[in-house]
């Protein structure tokens, strides 16, 4: 059902703000989900005729927490029993303030981020129930069909229903690990709307956005937590560069080549005073180091001037904190730009057991041959990770590349 | 992650003859097997798109140099089994559920309940991200 565009707008804000009062209410967070959704299309459908209410938030919460009351009594009915019904909640008068909005929100955010829930399916029912996309701008942004995405929502809210666990917001260790997904999954956001190339931005553009609102939400709720303010500078200094990855044409253009006047200064401005903040509290983590990695880029004036030494420490950091083969596979190259091809060459051969027929290692690995003069070898290495990659921007990318270092060599061994 | 499985004509492990020869009830069954499979996979928000091509008969084929009147070729073909039959266009958490699904797919029951066991290719769809 199309919503007309204001409405639409202050529907995205409210009904996040309206699941989290009810779910506070009544515990039941998929009970609570639906009766909003209901309480949202009877706004979409009132509030252009009759006008918008002075306060939007309480007006769902009023609507939805009927519904659930209403609910709860057919329930009682149908077994018979005459149970105590909860008296209708008062709602707000006001809008709640921009703090407790966020405690509300960081609350949704920790129920989405369900441990029975896989990754696809928290960052389905999080761009639904506290981002408030609708399933349509959902659907779109992931490329599959409005029923197929509706469905998967859906189930997603099943299975946080039918586990075991009634919510309740943990503590103590199970609250960080909580966090550590809730983190996860906004990166995992992040980066299906950053990596798309600019052609395929169009249904993709705002899940960046997204995902950096939500950290900032976070981050508000959790002022403190140096890991929240990490990922919020990470993606930000990151996100910085979206004017300058794609060319004319819509294709990719890689960090080194890319025109950094380009780069968004003040984005950059607010990620490095974040950052700051956040590595000033003790413990340094995951998002912390890449955001450190992301600074060190921002900072530099020119791929060349750029401090790789740092940034190959940064990564052999990382390395100890979250160790994975792509961090090591980007320490070898950070390695490479600090002191020659083939000090990178040399990690990523220690690499190949571990990384089977990923593209990035043969990608990485035609790169630094590339450099090194070895044109033969560096083209067969290019062959192989376009024929590995899933990522049609990267496939594109990698054939030019070879075509281009082709055309190169041809030149050079017909001049005299 | 998106996949698309795809079956042709000749693929077809167990001794099996093709689905004219086949009595109706077991047709019956099969498109019914079709049709439950395709409700699962819908229900559980995995199922992009099920299709099945016309066939090889209604078939052509064509080839152009963009200059001369392109050419035309009508069935039938003797490479008819390479032919596509039909695909379906999942989107998973994972290969090994793309691997499960195709698993089903293939265990099709064919004359007298016996499972067809054919054989489903399994391509991982290109998308904008890598994954």
């Amino acid at each position: 059902m199309r919503r007309p565009p204001e409405i639409e707008g202050l529907l995205r804000e409210s009904a996040p703000r309206a699941l989290a009062a009810v779910v506070r209410r009544f515990g039941d967070f998929a009970d609570a989900e639906d009766a909003v959704q209901e309480a949202a299309i009877e706004a979409a459908r009132q509030w252009p005729l009759q006008g918008v209410p002075e306060n939007p938030t309480g007006w769902l919460v009023h609507v939805a927490s009927r519904r659930m009351v209403d609910r709860v009594r057919s329930e009682a009915a149908r077994r018979g029993r005459e149970d105590a019904v909860a008296a209708e909640p008062t709602a707000p008068t006001t809008e709640p303030g921009e703090g407790e909005a966020a405690d509300d929100t960081l609350v949704l955010m920790v129920m989405c981020c369900h441990p029975a829930l896989t990754p696809p399916s928290a960052i389905a029912l999080t761009l639904r129930a506290v981002a408030g996309l609708t399933t349509a701008e959902i659907a779109a942004a992931f490329l599959v069909p409005e029923a197929t995405m509706a469905q998967r929502i859906s189930r997603a809210k099943q299975t946080i229903k039918s586990s075991p666990e009634p919510f309740e917001m943990p503590a103590g260790e199970e609250l960080r690990e909580r966090l550590r997904a809730v983190l996860r999954v906004v990166y995992l956001i992040f980066n299906e709307g950053y990596l798309s190339s600019d052609g395929e931005r169009l249904a993709r553009a705002d899940l960046a956005e997204e995902a950096i609102r939500l950290a900032r939400i976070a981050h508000l709720a959790l002022p403190r937590d140096p890991e929240v303010a990490g990922l919020l500078a990470l993606m930000l200094l990151t996100d910085s560069r979206r004017a300058a990855r794609a060319d004319a044409e819509g294709e990719l253009v890689p960090l080194e080549e890319q025109d950094r006047s380009l780069w968004d200064r003040e984005k950059i401005e607010e990620g490095l005073v974040l950052l700051e903040g956040a590595v000033s509290r003790g413990a340094v983590g995951e998002y912390q180091l890449q955001a450190a990695v992301a600074a060190e880029h921002a900072r530099a004036p020119s791929a060349e001037a750029t401090n790789w030494r740092e940034v190959a420490a940064l990564y052999a950091l990382l390395e100890r904190v979250a160790a994975s083969p792509m961090v090591a596979l980007n320490r070898a190259i950070a390695v490479a730009m600090a002191d020659g091809p083939e000090a990178g060459l040399d990690l990523l051969a220690e690499l190949d057991g571990q990384l089977g027929k990923h593209h990035r290692l043969p990608a990485a690995r035609a790169h630094l041959l590339e450099t090194a003069g070895e044109t033969a070898a560096a083209l067969a290495e290019y062959d192989r990770a376009a024929e590995l990659t899933n990522s049609l921007p990267e496939q594109r990318y990698l054939t030019k590349r070879a075509a281009r270092l082709r055309d190169r060599d041809q030149k050079n061994s017909s001049c005299p | 992650m998106k996949f698309m499985l795809l079956q042709n004509y000749g693929s077809v492990e167990a001794d099996i003859g093709p689905m004219t020869e086949w009595k109706p009830e077991d047709v019956q069954a099969h498109i019914k097997f079709q049709k439950d499979l395709n409700v699962e996979l819908r229900e559980r928000g995995e199922l992009i798109e099920g299709t099945a091509l016309t066939a090889p008969e209604l078939a052509k084929f064509v080839v152009s140099d963009g200059k001369s009147t392109p050419v035309v070729t009508d069935g039938p073909f003797p490479e008819s089994k390479e032919l596509l039959a039909g695909f379906r266009v999942i989107d998973v958490e994972s290969l090994e559920r793309a691997l499960e699904i195709a698993a089903l797919t293939s265990a099709a029951p064919g004359p007298d309940g016996q499972p067809v066991e054919q054989r489903i290719e399994v391509r991982e769809v290109m998308g904008p991200v890598e994954h």
